[in-house]
């Protein structure tokens, strides 16, 4: 087993270095550079920078090198911790990120944990109740839950519950709490905040492992084994939770991998919407003044993020089925 | 001698007869033959799919949309930037049908004033002067479909104004901005899809058919694009095109952007269905029969995964309307002068606006409800593709 883990991650070494590099020349696409956008901001405003000044912005940024010394700079940092300096914020990549970062994935957790909560009795009712009315609600509920995009549902929260329910709806906190120290008052008010965002980035995923649950567990529900277990008169409780669920949920952990990179990228447009400090507000910003070390980390991150789970998820699955073997 | 002539006679009858009754049954198989064949697959297919009553209506929704978005200039009652200033942040008019006990349909007059608080301007429907709708009457001149001059539109109002779904901060009627808007939305996908429909046919076929060192790199290859999550790339991609280009060009680029991450899925799905296929006796035989490679792919493969290509191209528009509207939604994807309905809700991203202006989310819906249309149709389609099994 440690053996396998070792030669996974030994194997997304080449990967994470063609991501690197496609990402630099990625955030390195735009036109110009951090140093033209600052000066229009300057020109905007009516200011000018003379020539002297630009060229030594641009030398203090190690923006005049060739771009292979600028990306072998950049990403020498990466295995030493250091992400690279965010020009805009001038500070050090991670100072800037680590908290949204943190946020970030404390919504992403919770919304996959309700995803599974919520999908995995429903799959099972549904299955066992194929073509009742419930299963048909269900299904069609799934339908609306996929068509929905996730910054719909933020933009309908936002006017339900502010202008219907009477509630703030985004935000972390409400004003007045936002610099006040610790409190129990304080951590209620945050999670009155935070559940919204979390079933909305939720929905989605739920809608996709109801399907999967149910298709699964009818197809379980079909093998001899538990005509098996009924046979020997096996309650159809145990049958169902410790036969057939058991089995049915290996194509839920399979998933797994790929929900966690999508539920980021959720984070991101619902972080905008309900102005929570994901890392979504940040990247976009960073987009939009070419702050590209920032911008280029993030992109990292999220790619490093996404083959992490893919190898947490292949590592839950074969802990759950032992019938998996790796050469 | 007498009785061989009689033997002959005898066997001459029996050849006779037995001729007649072959000739029949060829001619009972030749009818049953052309009973059988009258039914082809894509008809079986048909009918699986006329069945599921779900399926049809998203059917139908989409086709709707399609032909809406065809006729958009004459449905639309205004221009896409008619201004029309002294209605900005209109609510949406509520549309009355009867009037007088007769079928009349009218809005009502609208007195504006100044709420003395806040300063906004407010609206007040007028009970006593009523406004009739019209259908095709004269308005702001436009193309159809980009050729036929025209100035009719399927309804209007000859004083004040009719918008169903209210005004932006200019006074620009919403639901004219969204019929008009859809023709973005709903060719986007269209255009994306078709992209990544190419790439992904001809990569997926290709990387099956041969295997080898062709699909390990096609397969790798895959596993690169796909190791970025979508949204962040897509809003990297997009925010790297310059400013000034103009919107034909930003168009193209972002459906080639689009369809950049697409192709990946479909590529997957048609190898998985070439490696079982190219096993099958009609490839070998076709191979033996002595033709190259090509025929056989572009023969044989690609039209027996065809359902499947046609499924999986449904289920894909979803995913790029909904990428189309997120990212324009972000200020990141199509600008102003093109509108989509992400453009549209670009301004419903400002809180304070729309909490002031809900109405300004609408666009938003008509984007759920074509992909909802399209998952419906979609997951129909993907039920009737293989219409042996029941």
């Amino acid at each position: 087993m440690l053996a396998y883990i070792f030669r996974r991650i030994l194997g997304m070494l080449p990967t994470l270095i063609i991501i690197s590099f496609v990402t630099f020349i990625v955030i390195q696409l735009p036109p110009g550079d951090f140093v033209t956008s600052v000066q229009a901001e300057i020109a905007a405003t009516g200011g000018g920078m003379d020539a002297a000044t630009v060229e030594s912005l641009r030398v203090r940024y190690g923006l005049d090198q060739p771009k292979i010394v600028q990306y072998w700079r950049w990403i020498s940092g990466f295995p030493r911790g250091d992400f690279g300096f965010s020009l805009e914020w001038n500070a050090p990549v991670w100072d800037v990120i680590a908290g949204r970062m943190g946020w970030t994935l404390l919504l992403s957790g919770l919304a996959l944990v309700f995803m599974w909560v919520v999908s995995i009795p429903i799959g099972i009712y549904s299955a066992r109740h194929q073509y009742s009315f419930g299963d048909n609600l269900f299904s069609f509920l799934g339908f609306l839950g996929l068509s929905i995009p996730d910054f719909m549902l933020s933009l309908i929260w936002l006017v339900v519950g502010t202008l219907v329910l009477g509630i703030p709806a985004y935000g972390l906190y409400t004003p007045e709490m936002v610099d006040a120290p610790w409190s129990m008052a304080k951590f209620l008010d945050l999670l009155a905040h935070l559940w919204a965002p979390v079933v909305i980035m939720g929905i989605v995923g739920t809608a996709e492992l109801i399907r999967i649950m149910r298709g699964s567990m009818l197809e379980v529900l079909n093998q001899q084994y538990i005509t098996t277990a009924r046979a020997k008169g096996l309650p159809e409780k145990k049958v169902v939770r410790k036969y057939a669920v058991r089995m049915a949920i290996n194509p839920l952990i399979s998933v797994l991998g790929m929900q966690i990179p999508k539920m980021i990228s959720s984070s991101i447009i619902v972080g905008l919407v309900l102005s929570i400090p994901t890392i979504g507000p940040i990247f976009l910003r960073s987009l939009t003044t070419q702050d590209m070390y920032l911008a280029g980390a993030i992109l990292m991150f999220m790619s490093l993020l996404l083959l992490v789970s893919n190898l947490l998820a292949d590592i839950a699955l074969a802990w759950v089925d032992p019938r998996i073997r790796y050469e | 001698m007498k009785q061989y002539e009689k033997t002959a006679a005898y066997i001459k009858e029996a050849y006779d007869r037995q001729n007649l009754l072959d000739e029949s049954i060829a001619h009972q198989m030749i009818k049953a033959e052309k009973n059988v064949v009258a039914t082809s697959q894509w008809r079986l297919m048909w009918r699986k799919y006329k069945r599921n009553r779900i399926a049809v209506a998203g059917g139908i929704i989409v086709l709707l949309f399609y032909l809406t978005a065809l006729f958009a200039d004459f449905i639309a009652p205004y221009g896409l930037d008619d201004r029309m200033v002294q209605y900005s942040y209109l609510p949406p008019q509520r549309i009355r049908f009867f009037a007088d006990g007769r079928f009349q349909p009218h809005v009502l007059a609208l007195k504006t004033g100044r709420d003395p608080l806040t300063l906004q301007r407010t609206y007040v429907a007028d009970p006593e002067k009523r406004i009739p709708i019209r259908f095709f009457v004269k308005g702001t001149p436009y193309k159809l479909m980009g050729i036929f001059p025209a100035s009719r539109h399927l309804f209007g109002v000859e004083e004040g104004i009719v918008s169903l779904l209210g005004t932006d901060g200019q006074g620009r009627d919403m639901f004219s901005r969204v019929i008009k808007g859809s023709q973005i939305s709903l060719t986007i996908g269209l255009v994306g899809v078709a992209l990544s429909l190419f790439i992904g046919t001809v990569l997926g076929v290709v990387s099956g058919y041969y295997g080898g060192w062709v699909d390990n790199l096609v397969q790798r290859l895959i596993e690169i694009v796909r190791s970025f999550p979508p949204i962040p790339l897509w809003m990297a991609l997009t925010a790297a095109l310059p400013r000034h280009w103009p919107p034909l060009w930003i168009y193209f680029t972002i459906t080639v952007i689009l369809s950049l991450i697409g192709w990946t899925w479909l590529a997957r799905q048609l190898r998985g269905k070439v490696l079982a296929l190219r096993e099958e006796d009609f490839v070998m035989a076709s191979r033996l029969a002595g033709t190259g490679d090509m025929w056989i792919i572009f023969k044989h493969l690609i039209p027996a995964t065809f359902s499947h290509i046609i499924v999986i191209a449904t289920l894909s528009m979803p995913s790029m309307i909904l990428a189309e509207s997120a990212l324009s939604f972000l200020g990141l994807g199509l600008r102003p002068p093109l509108t989509s309905w992400g453009v549209l809700l670009q301004q419903a991203q400002n809180t304070q606006v729309l909490l002031l202006y809900p109405w300004l989310m609408i666009p938003g819906f008509f984007v759920a409800i074509s992909i909802l249309a399209f998952n419906f149709m979609g997951d129909g389609l993907r039920d009737a593709a293989d219409p042996y099994t029941v």
